[in-house]
């Protein structure tokens, strides 16, 4: 319980009876603690009652968003396991699987940044990790608040900190991800950290328990007092006093972590192990209850024989403990001496702490006396699951390009968006990454995707994290579909074939009708594009009530897409490569400027009336286009590939022209490509952000040979320029409407970040 | 080329050097745990990046007080070619087989990013393959790689010629813009008096190939190489 700051431990002799109060603290409405009397039979205990709370908030339980998220494709030839185990499989060949997830840890970030982050990273490291995968890249999608906010710079540097200084030690690189600042985001940052890991097909481990009699095992660390309620905490609004609840974040130990990682994938490579789980939200007590639901068995477990850091914890405290760096797992009779020796070798702790039973019930005791029971069905398949009433966004009006002001200078306005908070380089964070560990980072951060080679082979993973929260604020269902699409065109920017995702859906209070309206839009978008682009999704999670005083964030379907390259020596990556090359504009531009960064940012508009209809996103020319540039990357014909996002093709062009080396590849394109009939104006043409688009610069032979295919093909392909000098130039109707030496735009690119964050 | 890994429980970079070592040498290293107090008979002894014991203390100040490393400083007496990178070289000045210490960068931040620097000794086992003063691009990733010896340790390391990387400018400087951490005289590399026992912050062994970004950290195994065969 979480009274004045201070969390209040019950005593354990409570045996007085569970109060409306008490109720009403743990999260609990009225109905559903009728429903756990009606379990149980009788009135919980404290220790229950704290069980049940957990195990039924909204973190663990998805009381709220089950029903839509059912609605999601999850399947594929090459997907191995979709949602519900702790993370998701695919497929990818010569006996190899992906296992990915991606997980939020917005509220304890948010209070306690570094160790909020850092144990964000470790937890999703171990949802990986227990699966039999050795984690082979971490990802993250960041979002603070205003740059003008308080609390955001504070946040910034401890958020990144923490990634760094847990993903750092365990020896895992931190290749990609984003960061992007809005006000909504002013009292409810995200945190949501990717791993992704790689196993053998046929060594991969699952959790549910088996074998009636089997030991149960608790390895790593020692259980504590920390982290009490985190789930808790997690599935309900912030108000002002939101950080007298430090105490209920969690500590990381990143060096225990890759204690663990080494003992876990050892023990790993023997036939010991039956099941296996780890201990993430919730701690001992999810991590039981859900090994024993998914064997269908009872779980008997001795409290005095688990591990503890202090002297004189409750069983409440126990079953409550958010500790990090601990699993659970079954072993095979007889196998208990030698996993102990492997977990020994690495300084970590081993506990035989209870045993399978054929009762379906978790019953634990504690000095001898039972100090729980409660039926495993009952806390996992009688949550409570609700439809709750939401009502339909407010589409925005389609604003036409024509009736939006063009800018004083050209120039000027995109020296402000790649100058400014949301699209200035993010070097400074990835810095702080060790990006390169385990040398096998072939694409490192600030493309489009990342890519990691697969160790020993010539095959490449990438990966990639997106999201428009504006474009979800102004119609979720487009913004859901678009989110899908970028990490789709991201990865197929690099030359790899996207192959499916995980999300991490963040929204605020969904007992409002409207957030609960653009959760369940966004995830009917999601999922629109998912069946269209043969994309499904394997995992994910859901973090809701990021709200504070009321004021919800955007609407923030983040989601993570990992594809795979048969070879990374034909990867494409951003940067301009030769001088003379000629630039194509693959898909279609109708000057779409509803919602875009240019009028947030240039024009300053603010309301979703003022910004309009997000760009629709057109599934089938999506597809088209992609499955497109992937096989002339494929082919080795095309190595610069960038796809249009923020900004649209001007910043586009930019940042091809500042990635490139050796002070600077210009190019000089005219704008004259879109159809005079379109009447587009010139701002419309830079700044639209029309989906499914694709730049890229390749020698003049090479050109003639795509756009004949493109033809053929009927894909929209249009020449329009090329690279040279060492300025970006854009002429229009005879005039040049932009130049801006490549130097100039790089040191406003590359200076807003650090220059913000030593101010 | 015999050679051995020194494995802490956190080193993380021992795959990394051990693959690096496989593919220029042609020979497997012997993987050594640090709980060991035995090592092979080897012609060369890796110290990995990593956290070795999570480097909670000063970095490397445990790791070089185990047992392994007691037999490592044997060895070292001994002549045999001892290589720190990174957390390796924090273990090698916090043991005392290098002179100095390495300080929190100045910045107070990770940083992981390539950097230039100059090959200041190109007449070391390690370095021979390399030319004089030659400029290469080599990855640091670290939080405590600034360089820190008192006036006379460092006069004495420049008149030996014993500093052997130097972090460098786009121009070839040893400026302050080149120096991403703060390191006195921006050292980036030191060698022992017997020129057996290099330590160096940046990581050769994560640029041997040009698919991962550049090929300038094989010279010094080529050197390694060279310098074992005209012995």
């Amino acid at each position: 319980m979480i009274m004045d700051g201070v969390t209040q431990i019950p005593d354990k002799t409570a045996k007085n009876e569970i109060t409306p109060e008490m109720v009403a603290e743990h999260g609990l409405t009225t109905e559903e603690y009728e429903r756990i009397v009606a379990a149980l039979g009788r009135a919980p205990n404290i220790t229950e009652l704290g069980i049940y709370s957990v195990m039924w908030s909204e973190h663990c339980s998805y009381k709220s968003s089950k029903v839509h998220l059912k609605t999601l494709p999850t399947e594929a030839p090459w997907v191995i396991c979709g949602p519900g185990e702790n993370a998701g499989i695919i497929d990818i060949g010569d006996n190899q699987a992906i296992i990915f997830k991606m997980e939020s840890h917005n509220h304890p970030s948010y209070i306690e940044p570094y160790q909020g982050a850092a144990t964000g990273v470790g937890g999703i490291l171990r949802d990986v990790f227990t699966m039999g995968a050795r984690p082979i890249a971490n990802m993250n999608a960041l979002r603070f608040g205003a740059p003008d906010h308080p609390k955001t710079k504070h946040l910034v540097s401890g958020v990144v900190a923490g990634i760094g200084g847990y993903g750092n030690c365990v020896g895992v690189p931190t290749v990609g991800g984003e960061t992007s600042f809005d006000a909504s985001y002013n009292g409810n940052i995200l945190v949501n950290a990717m791993t992704v890991g790689l196993a053998d097909k046929d060594n991969i481990f699952y959790s549910a328990a088996a074998g009636i009699g089997n030991p149960v095992i608790y390895v790593g660390s020692k259980t504590g007092r920390d982290g009490i309620h985190g789930a808790t905490m997690a599935s309900a609004e912030f108000t002002e006093d939101s950080e007298a609840k430090r105490p209920t974040v969690q500590v990381g130990d990143p060096f225990t972590e890759k204690l663990l990682i080494e003992a876990c994938l050892e023990l790993m490579a023997s036939d010991a192990i039956i099941a296996i789980q780890d201990m993430g939200a919730a701690g001992l007590t999810s991590s039981s209850v859900e090994m024993a639901s998914k064997g269908g068995v009872g779980f008997d477990l001795d409290l005095d024989k688990v591990p503890q850091r202090e002297e004189g914890m409750t069983p409440y405290e126990m079953c409550l403990s958010e500790s990090q760096e601990r699993m659970l797992m079954v072993l095979k009779p007889g196998r208990e001496d030698f996993a102990k020796g492997i977990f020994e070798k690495w300084g970590l702790d081993f506990a035989i702490i209870g045993k399978i039973t054929d009762t379906g019930r978790l019953t634990i005791t504690w000095r001898g006396e039972i100090a729980g029971d409660m039926p495993i069905a009952s806390l996992v398949d009688d949550a409570p699951v609700y439809e709750r009433p939401f009502v339909a966004g407010v589409k925005q009006a389609l604003l036409k390009a024509g009736d939006i002001p063009a800018p004083d200078d050209y120039g000027d306005a995109l020296m402000k968006l790649i100058g400014g908070a949301n699209l200035s380089s993010r070097r400074w964070v990835w810095e702080q990454y060790d990006h390169m560990v385990m040398a096998d980072t072939v694409a490192r951060p600030g493309g489009d995707a990342a890519v990691v080679r697969i160790h020993g082979s010539e095959k490449g993973l990438a990966m990639s994290t997106d999201c428009t929260p504006r474009y979800c604020l102004a119609d979720a269902h487009e913004g859901g579909k678009q989110a899908v699409a970028e990490t789709w065109r991201n990865i197929t920017a690099v030359g790899a074939k996207p192959l499916a995702i995980t999300d991490c859906l963040n929204f605020g209070n969904p007992e409002k009708p409207e957030i609960m309206g653009q959760f369940a839009e966004a995830v009917a978008g999601m999922g629109e594009a998912c069946r269209a682009l043969d994309y499904p999704v394997v995992s994910g999670n859901v973090s809701l009530y990021n709200e504070t005083n009321g004021t919800a964030i955007l609407p923030t379907p983040a989601i993570g897409g990992v594809g795979v390259m048969a070879s990374i020596r034909r990867m494409a990556t951003v940067p301009f490569k030769r001088y003379g090359d000629v630039i194509i504009l693959i898909g279609e531009s109708k000057g779409h400027l509803g919602a875009s960064i240019y009028l947030q940012e240039v024009l300053g508009r603010k309301t979703p009336e003022e910004l309009g209809a997000p760009p629709p996103v057109d599934l089938a020319a999506e597809r088209r286009n992609g499955d497109f540039v992937r096989p002339l990357i494929e082919e080795g014909l095309v190595d610069t590939c960038h796809d249009l996002s923020d900004g649209g093709l001007i910043v586009a062009l930019a940042e091809m022209a500042m990635a490139s080396k050796a002070g600077g590849i210009g190019a000089e394109i005219d704008a004259g490509f879109i159809s005079p009939s379109l009447a587009v104006p010139l701002h419309g043409i830079l700044f639209g952000e029309d989906q499914g688009r694709y730049l890229i610069a390749v020698t003049e032979e090479i050109a003639a040979d795509i756009l004949r295919r493109a033809e053929a093909e009927n894909v929209p392909a249009v020449q329009i320029g090329a690279t040279g000098g060492d300025a970006l130039v854009i002429r229009h109707e005879g005039t040049e409407a932009v130049k801006l030496s490549v130097s100039d735009m790089t040191s406003a690119h590359e200076s807003w970040l650090p220059t913000y964050m030593s101010g | 080329m015999k050679s051995a890994v020194i494995v802490f429980p956190a080193s993380n970079c021992d795959r990394d050097i051990a693959v690096a070592l496989e593919k220029i040498t042609g020979t497997k290293p012997h993987m050594v745990w640090h709980g060991d107090s035995d090592l092979p008979q080897v012609d060369f002894i890796a110290l990995p990046g990593g956290f070795s014991y999570g480097d909670y203390l000063r970095s490397g100040a445990m790791a070089a007080r185990s047992p392994i490393v007691a037999e490592v400083m044997r060895r070292a007496s001994a002549g045999v070619s001892v290589f720190g990178i990174c957390n390796g070289f924090q273990v090698l000045t916090e043991a005392g087989l290098l002179p100095g210490a390495l300080m929190r960068n100045a910045g107070l931040k990770f940083i992981c990013r390539d950097v230039k620097l100059r090959v200041e000794n190109a007449g070391t086992r390690f370095t021979n393959a390399y030319a004089q003063d030659q400029i290469i691009t080599l990855p640091v990733a670290h939080h405590d790689g600034n360089y820190f010896a008192d006036e006379g340790t460092l006069k004495a390391l420049e008149d030996n010629g014993q500093v052997v990387f130097r972090y460098v400018d786009e121009n070839g400087e040893a400026s302050e813009t080149g120096n991403p951490n703060g390191s006195q005289h921006n050292i980036a590399g030191i060698i022992n008096a017997n020129g057996n026992v290099l330590g160096m912050m940046p990581h050769p062994e994560r640029l041997i190939e040009a698919e991962l970004g550049g090929s300038d950290g094989r010279a010094l195994f080529d050197s390694v190489l060279n310098a074992l065969e005209s012995a």
